[in-house]
């Protein structure tokens, strides 16, 4: 189920300790606190959580994209290499060949004035140092990977002639250009309807098959991600509440917020219920945050210990399943 | 533009200046008469189409037609030089405000702000003090006034466009910073920069007559619409063709301009 995690092969991309802290007129928020989480090689890693989590700050740092209100520190290291800080330079060799990120809302995330074709083509022309002929030779092999119909055509055409899920296809497409090993895919579901989520997620599940490729699919939806992960990682207020194989997480998760998250996916087999199922309370607000679980005040299994103590992320059976609390389920 | 009707007004106008500038540039060779050869037999003559002189002569017996010819081309060229160099400047000076913004915006905003608070007219005089008058002084002066405005309307967008997703998706494709102000921010920009650009050419052109009005700019026996004018309104009462020709010409090349660009405008918000 995860390959190389228990040793082997070093992580693609490993995040030790990642904190990231906005300073606002009000104080500073911290949005990811401490994170720490590794991506193997070839892996398909789903990130997990709700709005406000760290989800995708966590990745923005990554990617170099924070806001300049925002301040990261700690590590995080892509093939063996330390590219928090790096300079923009160095950043740019990695960004859109070897490391891509793919967005939440493809209508807004292509240049309205320029052709498909020419976009893809740059990726190319800039990364992998091609002629525009040769580039857009590539592109439109890349097009017909994606399963973008009419392919040629498309190149010719400008984003706002192609339909949100032929955008998202071609942006999928872009990332994959230069053969990443790492793709972080931010939502990328989210502003689609449903059955084009669908063909979207077979996309991925086809590229990851046939390219060695990692994926880090963030959504707040257990279900999508589900399908698609090996390994499946929880993020409650900015830190890593669990981590563990999919499967295992989804049979036994003993972190009670992942719990009750698993309570609130309808099934429809079940007998119909009168209300959804919701997890009681709001998420803590990003400022206050006292010295004990975050969870705690939302959590039905918490004690003394959990309001003074912050629960450390250990390993519950192996390295293969973490969690952070002090009772786990 | 997927078919939009261009109104009628503005195409009209359009169409006025076009023919306008073609007079302008074909002037020389339009009439058999000089801009400077004083015809001492025809002293104010007045505009008479069998004659001559079509539009009369000024009082020194010089053919009026020739020389309004020369001045709307000296005041359309004025135009397009002045405006190219704002354009270019105020494009590239904004976009690089706009896009690095922080502490950069920040000084380079402050940096405009202090020269626009220097009076124009002192501004001028001082350089004609300086580098003596001429023609091209006078392209500068207007041109290194006019993208003062350009770059702030330039950084204003690009800091807009600058927080729209397509640019974070360049930074994340491993675009640099060059890269993305050429190709993906200043395309983006260029409809209200012309419609703008368009606007300010009339303003250009009533500056550029004002100054040269003063004196302070086109020096005889050249001539541009404004030097035209100021000669025109001393002969007012003798001789009113002298000032109602050039000023007639200006009137109507201004209204066109300015309906040109208001139609410009409509096109390119009624786009967005």
């Amino acid at each position: 189920m995860t390959p190389a995690s228990a040793g082997g092969a070093p992580p693609a991309l490993a995040i030790d300790d990642l904190s990231v802290s906005f300073r606002g007129r009000h104080g500073t928020i911290n949005a990811v606190r401490q994170a720490t989480l590794n991506v193997f090689p070839a892996e398909c890693v789903g990130i997990v959580g709700e709005s406000g989590s760290g989800k995708t700050q966590t990745f923005m740092a990554v990617m170099g994209l924070l806001s300049a209100a925002a301040s990261a520190v700690g590590s995080v290291r892509f093939e063996g290499r330390e590219i928090l800080g790096a300079p923009v330079s160095e950043l740019n060799r990695v960004r859109g060949s070897k490391l891509t990120m793919v967005f939440q809302d493809p209508m807004s995330s292509l240049t309205p004035h320029l052709k498909v074709g020419v976009q893809l083509a740059e990726v190319l022309v800039k990364h992998s140092r091609m002629s525009w002929r040769e580039a857009e030779n590539a592109a439109l092999r890349v097009l017909e990977r994606v399963r973008v119909p009419e392919a040629r055509r498309r190149l010719r055409q400008y984003p706002h002639e192609l339909s949100g899920g032929m955008r998202q296809r071609v942006m999928i497409g872009m990332s994959l250009l230069c053969e990443p090993s790492l793709l972080i895919a931010d939502e990328p579901t989210t502003a689609l309807d449903v059955t084009v989520q669908a063909q979207i997620m077979d996309i991925l599940r086809a590229m990851r098959a046939e390219s060695h490729m990692a994926i880090v699919l963030i959504s707040h939806d257990l279900g999508l991600v589900a399908g698609l992960a090996d390994r499946i990682v929880v993020m409650y207020a900015g830190r890593v509440v669990e981590s563990a194989g999919a499967a295992d997480l989804l049979g036994r998760a003993v972190h009670p917020y992942t719990a009750a998250l698993l309570k609130c996916v309808p099934d429809l087999r079940a007998p119909r219920l009168e209300r959804m199922p919701s997890l009681a309370g709001q998420p803590p607000s990003a400022w206050s945050l006292g010295t004990g679980c975050a969870f705690a005040p939302r959590c039905p299994s918490a004690r003394e210990r959990c309001n003074s103590e912050r629960p450390v992320l250990r390993d519950v059976d192996g390295t293969a399943h973490q969690a952070a609390c002090h009772y786990p389920l | 533009m997927n078919g939009d009707k261009i109104p009628a007004g503005a195409a009209a106008a359009f169409a006025a200046v076009a023919l306008l500038v073609a007079i302008a540039l074909i002037g020389p060779w339009a009439t058999p008469n000089d801009i400077a050869s004083l015809d001492w037999a025809h002293v104010a003559a007045y505009p008479s189409l069998t004659g001559a002189h079509w539009l009369g002569t000024d009082r020194l017996g010089r053919d009026l037609f020739a020389r309004t010819l020369e001045g709307l081309r000296v005041s359309l060229a004025v135009a397009c030089v002045a405006s190219a160099i704002s354009l270019s400047v105020g494009i590239a000076y904004g976009a690089v405000a706009g896009y690095a913004g922080g502490r950069w915006d920040h000084f380079m905003m402050r940096f405009i702000e202090v020269l626009s608070g220097l009076p124009l007219i002192f501004f001028v005089i001082f350089l004609t003090v300086i580098f003596g008058r001429s023609q091209y002084l006078l392209f500068f002066a207007i041109g290194a006034i006019g993208w003062l405005t350009m770059a702030r309307i330039v950084r204003g967008l690009t800091l807009s466009i600058r927080e729209r997703e397509f640019i974070e998706a360049a930074v994340a494709s491993g675009a640099g910073a060059g890269r993305i102000i050429l190709k993906h921010v200043v395309p983006n920009l260029m409809g209200p920069v012309i419609v703008y650009a368009t606007l300010t050419i009339p303003q250009i052109i009533l500056f550029e007559s004002f100054l040269s009005f003063l004196g302070l700019g086109i020096q005889e026996p050249h001539a541009s619409l404004g030097t035209l004018i100021a000669e025109g309104a001393g002969e007012m009462e003798a001789a009113p063709w002298i000032l109602l020709v050039p000023g007639g010409v200006l009137a109507v090349l201004l209204v066109c301009l300015n309906i040109v660009g208001d139609g410009l405008r409509d096109a390119v918000v009624g786009r967005e």
